[in-house]
């Protein structure tokens, strides 16, 4: 128990997807104009990285493994993902409309996400099991949230300080984040159990 | 200005992958703590655009529409798992440094944005040029930014001590000074594309 | 192209069966490349810090399993005329300041330390990365080369020991004498078996 806890806050807050692995940048500067968009972003990355996550997982020890073929890893892994969300958008528009329209739109952008694929990879370079890799992938993913939400937050904001011209749009954008980077710096080093 | 020159001049300058279309976050932030690192990183992915642009621009015609973009993410795939292949037979070290950025080359979205908004519509010669405008355009950033995080946070370029280490930085060299310093980079260059 | 189902099912599947082909093909060419960098990056590690040898210490490997512990670390012997010299222990801790490190540490036969070589390792850069350097200059108490280790265990000056934490990076050195520690535990173990 104590191991999922641990895994959980160092994927939130020590490791931060964005702020402290790089990954998922491009949505994160990218849909984070406003607040709404940016939490609906972060539930479809949430969605779309645990069932990938366990997808990939599966194929790793049970196909690519004991195959042999785990140079082919990369190839594998960025075609299941890119083919589940391609059949996630269209179940989704079948079964459940109310949740299509609200994550539509955040789908076909996911299949360049970087992060997918990255944790995907990070979670067989740690050489997790599959219900540390679950739980990894969603601690993971509701860090992304968290970071593209305050990002969003203080986005809002920014729209109505007054910035060099220069400055405007993306560059105070990342000096932004540069700041957030370095207040989730505090969280470094932290360990549990 | 001769057209093919124009290409290259388009990806180097005019459209600029870091400062101008901002595409390629992720590895540009992740690695240029070091001049040389971003410079490997660049160098990197320039490799797989060139080769993936020539690949695209061969099979354009033979492709169906409604499938070319799996199609083309199954060619960029392949020759990223090829350089992760190479890479780990030839350079092992380098390898490690660059870690997951390396198979993370297939979701860099300059690849997929070339293939469809260049190589798609033109010539192999055409496209090759455009990979090497684009992949030049895309490895001096890299290589800027990281020369100014080194430069920054520890003194030295290209592992050259400019000044003593004492007086760096080092939240350039970590994960803040990557967002800071790109702001700063691009806010710069937007002050000179207006004034020029 | 105009899209029907034959030309697109047939079309991605020629590509990825060529794909699949050209990455085999590259595959069975870099194996025997990539198999012999990692011995290689062994290798260089073992001789890098061991006295000098004339056997196979990376062939002689054995794995030894310090007492109260449940993994196990790598001891690769150095003989010289067929009598040990000393041995390289590849090492690691789970208490660095981004959990895992790996190294390579070398011993004489009095349990001196003779060398050693950071593996793997995510601390932060310019902080934590240090230790390479650190550990090894001549400055302060900073060096643990020609330490003896087998004896009680090595600590930093700030929990009372005689070795120098890297500066603004305790808990990294901290985490590199563990993994010492671990290192000379080892090795007596394997000298009192063999």
């Amino acid at each position: 128990m104590l191991e999922y806890i641990s895994i959980i806050i160092t994927a939130i807050f020590v490791n931060n997807i964005v702020f402290a692995q790089f990954l998922g940048i491009c949505p994160f500067i990218g849909v984070s104009r406003k607040l709404s968009s940016a939490v609906g972003m972060g539930a479809a990355v949430t969605f779309v990285m645990v069932l990938a996550t366990t997808v990939t997982w599966l194929l790793q020890s049970y196909v690519l493994d004991p195959l042999g073929l785990a140079f082919m890893q990369t190839i594998v892994f960025i075609l299941v993902i890119a083919a589940l969300v391609q059949m996630l958008e269209i179940i989704l528009k079948k079964i459940a409309p109310a949740l299509y329209s609200a994550l539509g739109v955040f789908l076909p952008l996911i299949t360049t996400n970087c992060a997918v694929l990255g944790v995907a990879i990070e979670v067989i370079r740690k050489s997790y099991n599959l219900g540390e890799s679950v739980v990894y992938a969603f601690a993971i993913a509701v860090g992304f949230t968290m970071a593209i939400s305050i990002f969003a937050g203080i986005r809002e904001q920014l729209t109505l300080a007054s910035v060099p011209k220069a400055m405007k749009g993306v560059p105070i954008a990342l000096i932004c984040a540069g700041l957030l980077a370095m207040a989730f710096m505090g969280f470094s080093g932290i360990k549990i159990g | 200005m001769n057209s093919k020159l124009r290409i290259l001049y388009n990806g180097i300058v005019a459209e600029n992958p870091t400062f101008v279309l901002m595409l390629g976050m992720c590895p540009t932030l992740g690695t240029t703590g070091s001049a040389i690192n971003g410079m490997s990183m660049g160098l990197a992915t320039m490799g797989v655009l060139i080769c993936s642009n020539v690949v695209i621009s061969l099979i354009k015609n033979l492709v169906p529409a409604k499938v070319r973009i799996p199609a083309y993410i199954v060619v960029i795939a392949t020759f990223v798992s090829m350089l992760q292949l190479v890479m780990q037979a030839y350079v092992p070290a380098l390898y490690a440094t660059l870690g997951i950025f390396i198979p993370l080359i297939v979701v860099n979205c300059i690849l997929l944005g070339r293939a469809e908004s260049f190589a798609s519509r033109n010539g192999v010669f055409d496209s090759l040029l455009d990979g090497i405008g684009i992949g030049l355009g895309f490895t001096l950033a890299l290589t800027l930014l990281g020369a100014c995080r080194e430069l920054l946070g520890t003194g030295r370029i290209f592992d050259l001590q400019i000044y003593p280490e004492a007086y760096g930085s080092l939240v350039f060299v970590l994960a803040p000074g990557a967002f800071i310093t790109l702001g700063l980079l691009i806010a710069l260059i937007n002050k000179l594309r207006k004034a020029a | 192209m105009k899209s029907t189902l034959l030309n697109m099912v047939l079309s991605l599947g020629i590509i990825t069966i060529v794909a699949a082909g050209l990455l085999s093909w590259i595959y069975t060419i870099t194996e025997q490349p990539i198999a012999e960098a990692n011995l290689q990056a062994q290798i260089q590690a073992v001789s890098d810090v061991t006295p000098a040898f004339d056997n196979d210490p990376v062939a002689e490997q054995v794995a030894v399993t310090p007492e109260g512990e449940a993994q196990a670390v790598t001891v690769f012997p150095a003989m010289k005329d067929g009598a040990l010299v000393g041995a390289a222990v590849e090492s690691y801790t789970n208490n660095g300041f981004s959990g895992f490190i790996k190294v390579i540490y070398g011993f004489d036969t009095e349990g001196n330390v003779t060398g050693f070589a950071v593996m793997e390792h995510a601390e932060t850069p310019g902080l934590g990365a240090k230790m390479d350097d650190w550990f090894r200059s001549p400055e302060g108490n900073r060096n643990v080369i020609g330490l003896n280790a087998t004896g009680a265990d090595l600590t930093v000056a700030k929990d009372g020991g005689k070795v120098d934490a890297i500066t603004a990076a305790t808990i990294t050195s901290r985490a590199f004498l563990d993994a010492l520690n671990r290192a000379a535990r080892a090795y007596n173990q394997y000298k009192a078996q063999n």
